[in-house]
């Protein structure tokens, strides 16, 4: 596995499983995990793939990829 | 002269109410329940004894500790006396001289006389209490019936038993009982015939349910049972006390010494972790450290093709740093990383993560705890909002109820497997949650109240049914919620488990465990008083690894199991140091005492601290570093003190990560698999020859102290600073305590600690701070560290490895007593002689499926790959699950787990991997072009002959 394909497995599961916890905020939740979490790079590959038809991304797991490009600052201090 | 030996008060110290005697004419106080013996020694008039030890409870055999009390009849035995207030007690009269020296005479008629020649010559209490009590002639002569012609019993590569010099007292077998709780021994016959006995008459040490712990060892007052070491190089001279380099137990050892070799490694009796215990891998197995196979030498090399060039330090510094600042140059700042190591001290630790902070200029910086308890890190921190065990191992004798789940202490971690079996030899019920039927639910006087087998996979549907008749039955312990914990989180979480989908009976269909023992085992946890959960890898170790952690911690809160000694939750943590490895900023993402990187705060205390600046983003983790390098972007790294070949998952990947770096260092004792894929090599230190700390899993932190020189020249901690000052960092630690005093100047949790105060206290556990300057033995005592303690939704989500027709079994894996992690240092002791290979075990049932029997060859492929191990046919796997261990590079049983990890943390599951088995002739061809492969790597040009 690429680092692609592995961000795009991991970006789907890491929302399955804030899925469970409450679907509507699955999106925020799991790009707030990818900017914890991720390096630079893996960032800007789901963000490319997100931007794309994404077909292997889950419908949450896309909305976080873009949510999670926004301003990292928004991020900074936590947790 | 021998290494003086620690205090032996006789009998266990005893805390009760104060006692006001007189012994020999002097006021003594001591606690209720001491007794007359422990009472005189502690009042310097110590009592002649041979079957009393102060591990072992009093047994009154040898009548040598005689004593005469004002208005009691005849000479009681002191040992099994309890004080009493106004005793007045007389420790040597002629009436008693005259006794002892009866009873020594009768010892010793029985006894070879060849003190000058023994092995304990200087070191047996027999010889030391014929002293005592001035025996100077035996009026029964030595013709008489004895045992001098008993053979030996040397069958343990450890140590001998000679029953010859055997007194009968029972302390081996009183130990092996109540500090081991194994029961292997006995006195077989009885009378003159008494003698000690492994088991069955036939059996030896070595074929018996001895597991060479050495507590019978280290209760012999004679030569009986004796370490071959000491009969090889003579007893010690001087002692040391230091910490255990294997599992997070982090016992405390005496290393005793003659001269630079080390004589035998002793269980210090006030360690605060292990209390005078150990295991056979701690006691015994530190033969690696003078391996033949080390390397002393630093090595470089351009291509992975060419043989090893041994250098000087200087050259290999000046090659490492010259490569990686090429790569930097060439490919980028974030080209290259580090991977730190739990087997390494926290100095070292803290030392890695900073040459890759400060001296690579990013946070592509990981630890092997990845592999293991990174979702620990991430449960505890999200629940209570910290990353670690919340009690003492003491607090173990406190609990009512113990839930050992995914873990197997009597192998994994086994000095606290006996005090968890002396507690529930007490009488405390076990729950067992565990896919495979552990030595723990049945075992010597122990038997699980309820073992639950789930299918691997399934934790968390196991663990939310338990929630779910917890919440539903009324057992929660609500006042606790309301007053520790977010109420509406509670609510919220109470109303989720309680949806009948998550009932056991709904479940049972996925975790194949029976309703009603789900519920009576969480009726139990819930009602049964103080109830404790332990945990392993056989928590984390999975797709939903971080999401076990966090229901076994809304288990705890729920039914306020929380706070208080004999409760909490506890990860037993693999290796010595995962705990310390943690704290010590080892993740990508946190700065030590788990600190985000992107915090401008805490960022700016280790920038000025160090002169800096620092990379705000988060790094990669070990798995994304394998997949850049694959890439083609990650081109160099350095490995300090970890073999991921071998350990990490899916094998050809890491394979084929390492093959895409430029420049791979390593750093270790031994050219391990992953040094076949290097290109420097800096020779690693074994704990035995450097001084630091480790961190063990109830968050003490213990001293590591030098007793040899390095064998190649310098420390772990002098190696990364070399390579650090090489790459221009002007780094100046002249001793690793210079180094702590920077963890605690940066780490809230250390800011107390020193080596001065761990000198004094002898450990601490974290946080040591000005509220808590003696550190810290439970936490979460009053409130928990992150405010109100969380609860967290974990509803189950099945891993995406499947069973089919392909592959219908499910792997599991795990760890055997004798053999530690990759074993890389058991594999280099006589523990071999208990595990030359790896096993596979099969339920009877697959096994006959597919023609199979103990002891045949078997492929074991995966989607991932095959390999070929033997098989053990056996019960203890459910059908449809197999198991093995991971030990043996030969067996390279990571080429069938596959890439799966944890959803938070990419810990890789390798307790879930689908495969089929079949039958085979012999190592696959994969495994036979490995060997030949590793072969060629590990090649060492000859040393040039000197001018």
């Amino acid at each position: 596995m690429n680092t692609r394909e592995h961000v795009v497995a991991m970006a789907n599961q890491i929302a399955r499983n804030f899925v469970v916890r409450d679907r509507a905020s699955a999106a925020e939740a799991t790009a707030r995990h990818i900017r914890e979490f991720w390096d630079p790079r893996m960032r800007a590959l789901i963000l490319e793939e997100a931007r794309t038809d994404a077909p292997a991304l889950s419908p949450e797991a896309k909305a976080a990829a873009l949510i999670a490009a926004d301003d990292r600052a928004a991020t900074a201090g936590k947790p | 002269m021998a290494a003086d030996p620690e205090a032996d008060f006789g009998t266990p110290a005893r805390h009760g109410a104060p006692v006001r005697l007189t012994i020999d004419g002097r006021a003594v106080t001591v606690p209720e329940g001491t007794s007359v013996m422990r009472a005189a020694a502690l009042a310097d008039a110590a009592i002649p004894k041979l079957c009393a030890t102060d591990t072992l409870e009093s047994f009154g055999s040898c009548r040598l500790c005689l004593v005469e009390i004002e208005g009691a009849r005849g000479t009681p035995a002191s040992c099994t006396t309890p004080v009493r207030e106004g005793m007045v007690v007389a420790t040597q009269t002629e009436r008693l001289k005259k006794l002892r020296r009866g009873v020594m005479e009768l010892y010793i008629s029985d006894h070879p006389l060849d003190c000058l020649t023994c092995s304990a010559n200087n070191d047996c209490e027999l010889q030391d209490q014929a002293a005592a009590v001035g025996l100077r002639d035996v009026r029964y002569g030595y013709d008489g019936a004895n045992h001098l012609d008993a053979p030996a019993d040397v069958s343990n590569p450890y140590f001998d038993f000679d029953p010859a010099k055997c007194i009968v007292c029972s302390r081996c077998v009183r130990a092996c009982d109540e500090v081991q709780g194994t029961f292997a021994l006995t006195i077989d016959g009885r009378g003159f015939a008494s003698k000690v006995s492994a088991g069955m008459p036939e059996d030896d040490f070595l074929n018996s349910e001895c597991v060479s712990c050495g507590a019978c060892v280290a209760a012999c007052p004679t030569a009986t049972l004796n370490e071959k070491a000491v009969a090889e190089i003579g007893t010690p001279q001087r002692a040391v006390v230091t910490t255990c380099a294997y599992c997070g137990v982090g016992c405390s050892f005496r290393a005793e010494m003659r001269g630079e070799e080390v004589v035998r490694m002793v269980p210090a009796k006030d360690g605060k972790a292990n209390r005078g215990h150990s295991c056979v891998k701690g006691r015994f197995a530190y033969g690696y450290a003078h391996h033949g196979d080390r390397i002393t030498t630093p090595m470089i090399r351009a291509s992975t093709a060419d043989p090893w060039r041994p250098v000087s330090w200087e050259e290999a510094f000046a090659y490492a740093a010259s490569e990686l600042q090429r790569i930097q140059a060439t490919y980028g700042r974030q080209a290259v990383g580090g991977i730190s190591s739990s087997r390494c001290t926290n100095e070292e630790t803290f030392l890695v993560q900073k040459l890759v902070r400060a001296g690579f200029g990013n946070n592509n910086i990981d630890t092997c705890a990845r592999v293991c308890h990174s979702p620990t890190g991430y449960g505890l921190k999200a629940t209570f909002g910290t990353s670690a065990g919340t009690q003492d191992f003491d607090s173990v004798a406190d609990a009512d109820v113990i839930l050992v789940i995914g873990a197997n202490p009597t192998d994994g971690h086994p000095v606290f497997a006996s005090r968890m079996k002396s507690r529930l030899r007490q009488g405390a019920k076990l729950i067992v949650i565990d896919p495979r039927r552990i030595d723990l639910v049945r075992t010597p006087h122990v038997e699980a109240a309820h073992h639950l087998p789930l299918q691997p996979g399934t934790n968390v549907a196991l663990l939310t049914a338990m929630a779910h008749v917890i919440v539903t039955e009324g057992l929660a312990d609500e006042a606790f919620v309301a007053a520790r914990c977010d109420m509406d989180e509670y609510r919220e979480w109470a109303a989720f488990v309680a949806e009948p989908r998550h009932s056991p009976e709904v479940l049972e269909a996925v975790t194949r465990v029976p309703a009603a023992n789900v519920r009576a085992a969480a009726r139990l946890y819930a009602t049964g008083g103080n109830a404790a959960i332990y945990y392993g890898l056989g928590v984390t170790e999975h797709s939903q690894g971080s999401s076990t952690v966090m229901a076994i911690a809304n288990l705890a809160m729920a039914t306020g199991n929380i706070g208080r000694p004999g409760v909490g939750v506890n990860p037993l943590r693999g290796q010595n140091n995962v705990q310390g490895a943690c704290d010590m900023g080892s993740f990508p993402h946190e700065l030590s005492g788990y600190r985000h990187i992107a915090g401008a705060e805490g960022r700016r205390l280790f920038e000025g601290d160090w002169g800096v600046s620092l990379d705000p983003e988060p790094g990669l983790r070990i798995p994304n570093m394998l997949d850049a390098a694959v890439d083609g972007v990650f081109k160099g790294i350095y490995i300090q003190g970890e073999d991921i070949l071998q350990s990490d998952p899916n094998t050809k990947h890491v394979l084929a990560g390492l093959k895409a770096m430029e420049c791979v260092i390593v750093h270790d004792l031994f050219l391990n698999e992953t040094a076949n894929y290097a290109h420097v090599f800096f020779p690693g230190s074994t704990f035995l020859e450097k001084d630091g700390t480790f961190t063990n899993a109830e968050r003490r932190i213990q001293r590591v102290r030098k007793v040899m020189s390095p064998l190649a020249g310098l420390a772990d901690w002098e190696v990364t600073v070399g390579l650090a000052n090489a790459l221009g960092l002007q780094w100046s630690y002249g001793h690793p305590s210079e180094i702590m005093d920077e963890i605690a100047r940066l780490t809230p949790t250390f800011a107390g600690v020193s080596y001065a105060l761990l000198e004094t206290e002898g450990s601490l556990q974290w946080p040591v701070t000005e509220a808590a300057p003696a550190g810290t033995p439970v936490m979460h005592a009053d409130h928990f560290v992150r405010g109100k303690g969380k609860f967290v939704i974990t509803d189950y989500v099945p891993t995406d490895e499947k069973t089919g027709p392909r592959y219908p079994l499910l792997l599991t894996t795990g760890r055997i007593l004798s053999q530690y992690n990759v074993g890389a240092q058991t594999r280099r002791t006589r523990n071999t002689v208990w595990h030359e290979a790896d096993v596979l075990e099969i339920h009877p049932f697959d096994a006959e499926n597919r023609g199979l029997a103990s002891g045949d060859w078997a492929r074991l492929a995966s989607r991932a790959g095959e390999t070929s191990l033997r098989v053990l046919v056996t019960d203890r796997v459910a059908p449809g699950v197999v198991y093995t261990t991971f030990h043996h590079p030969e067996t390279q049983a990571n080429v069938v787990t596959t890439e799966h990890s944890d959803w938070a943390t990419n810990c890789p599951e390798y307790k879930v991997t689908a495969v089929e088995v079949s039958p085979s002739n012999g190592p696959s061809d994969w495994q036979a072009r490995y060997q030949a492969a590793a072969d060629r790597a590990r090649r060492i040009e000859p040393a040039e002959p000197a001018e």
